[in-house]
């Protein structure tokens, strides 16, 4: 079995936000809306002062409770574990938003360009309407995912097989793999250090392991 | 010593959803609210009530809640793919009862048959429990994943129902009796919403909650008190007393506590739908070398 995961070491990201322009650039998103993005945390008072980065996107849950709620089953979990949305049979109901613990998903009912009401070029070729309406969030790039059983490379291994935002990552903080590889580097990565999964407490399963320290 | 502070950036803490606007708040103001008409309807109607408008009544709310809701989705002329999930999903399995209200409810205006009246009950009653748990699924939104969450809501449905009832008896049920136990009736489901309602609210303070959700329940806690149940209660005891103007007073009720459980279900589907936000048990390790303690900004409680 293949069940893909993101490992994401907070102790190597410096905010750059290079992973949300990547998704946005890969992913055509319109304005106002970020599948993947960096959170900000300054914690403590001076002189203890801390400031942390944490990027967060769709965690790709095992037991995801937007497949469970979706009255429409446009929201499906793949046997590889990545969790998918089927554009053409959501309603656009945002039960799964509401569902989600991560506000990893959003719904933009109308076309929106970076500059005014006309696409520029780029947008134009790569504006997507059936997105319209419709929920929508990170796919751990579904797309080069499934071109790797075409090409026989390897996610996470094969930059043209993996996510956008991996691929970007200056400070090599994020990997991406096979959990049920032993050799995987996310499986090395989660067996070497301490990790800890986002609300792990409400029983989501997420797909991201955060490391946080050695092991 | 020193109180540890977070600053947090954009988006970390919980923050209002904006998603679900008043028309799907709409949906468990009237859908709540009718569903318990037509349980307490199909009750009222083994004592010989003639029931048909208040199921016809029923039938409208359920109806206005599930237009206002099609109003809102993306895409409302998909909306049959809603039947598409019912192995989990509880909005799936609101829709389904939808038309088992409605066929029912018709036949038993068209034939009046008493199985008909009660089998319309029944459904009506399956509505207001699935939306109740439709509330319960939604993970990202705590006060609504709360497991005192549920009873609340469903148990506010039932009262609507009942305090709709207590509207409609001094019309349609001529004995004294029989409004008497009515206003009973609906006394009785008062005192159990507001015991579920504080219930709740201790709930959401001890086991911690969005500050935002907490601020938003604890601002009509006080109001819905008083004019949502203590003054509706006070009608009502005139109306079981059998005082002069009962029937004014039954009226007067019903809408009183109808109105606190429309606000109460407003408040909690709009004003205290705070999202989850984001939290990490452990600060990494850079810098000093050492870890710092785990942060959860934006929640508060006891």
């Amino acid at each position: 079995m293949t069940r893909y995961a993101m490992t994401i070491d907070l102790r190597r990201c410096v905010g750059c936000q290079t992973c949300t322009a990547a998704c946005k650039n890969a992913n055509a998103t319109p304005p106002g809306v970020q599948w993947r993005r960096v959170l900000d945390l300054e914690t403590g008072e001076f002189p203890d002062v801390r400031r942390s980065f944490v990027p967060v996107a769709c965690m790709h849950c095992d037991e995801p409770p937007c497949e469970e709620v979706c009255p429409t089953k446009a929201t499906t979990k793949r046997p590889d574990g990545l969790v998918a949305i089927d554009y053409d049979t959501c309603i656009g109901c945002a039960n799964c938003v509401m569902a989600c613990p991560y506000e990893a998903r959003s719904i933009v009912h109308e076309a929106k360009f970076a500059y005014g009401d006309k696409p520029i070029k780029s947008e134009e070729v790569r504006f997507d309407p059936s997105r319209i309406s419709v929920s929508m969030k990170c796919t751990f790039c579904i797309d080069r995912i499934d071109l790797a059983a075409k090409t026989g490379q390897v996610p996470g291994r094969d930059p043209d097989v993996t996510p956008a935002c991996v691929n970007s990552c200056i400070s090599g903080a994020m990997a991406f793999g096979d959990l049920d590889d032993p050799n995987s580097k996310v499986s090395r990565l989660i067996a070497e250090n301490k990790t800890f999964r986002m609300h792990e407490e409400l029983g989501t399963g997420p797909g991201v392991y955060y490391i946080w320290d050695k092991g | 010593m020193k109180t540890p502070k977070i600053r947090a950036g954009e988006r970390v803490a919980p923050r209002q959803q904006h998603n679900w606007d008043w028309r799907a708040a709409s949906n468990f103001i009237a859908g709540g609210a009718g569903g318990g008409l037509l349980a307490f309807a199909a009750f009222a109607s083994l004592w010989g009530t003639d029931v048909r408008a208040l199921l016809v009544a029923g039938m409208a709310l359920i109806g206005a809640g599930l237009t206002c809701v099609w109003f809102e989705i993306g895409k409302p002329w998909r909306a049959l793919n809603v039947y598409r999930h019912a192995t989990t999903s509880w909005m799936t399995r609101e829709a389904a009862v939808a038309p088992f209200v409605f066929g029912c409810g018709v036949l038993a205006l068209l034939t009046g048959q008493l199985l008909f009246v009660l089998l319309t009950g029944v459904f009506g009653a399956c509505f207001v429990y699935a939306q109740a748990r439709i509330l319960a699924a939604d993970k990202g939104i705590p006060a609504w994943r709360h497991p005192r969450c549920l009873p609340l809501v469903a148990a506010t449905g039932f009262a609507e129902g009942a305090s709709l009832l207590a509207v409609a008896a001094p019309f349609v049920i001529p004995q004294v009796a029989g409004q008497i136990a009515v206003a009973v009736c609906a006394l009785v489901l008062l005192l159990v919403r507001v015991l579920l309602w504080r219930n709740y609210l201790r709930g959401l303070r001890t086991d911690g909650a969005p500050i935002g959700s907490l601020r938003a329940l604890s601002a009509i806690d006080g109001q819905f008190l008083k004019y949502g149940n203590l003054l509706p209660a006070a009608l009502l005891l005139v109306g079981v007393l059998g005082a002069p103007l009962a029937g004014a007073a039954l009226v007067l009720a019903g809408l009183a506590a109808v109105a606190g459980g429309w606000w109460v279900k407003y408040t909690l589907v709009r004003r205290a739908a705070f999202t989850q936000g984001f939290a990490l048990p452990h600060l990494p390790v850079r810098g000093r070398g050492t870890s710092g303690a785990g942060v959860k900004p934006g929640w508060g409680g006891v």
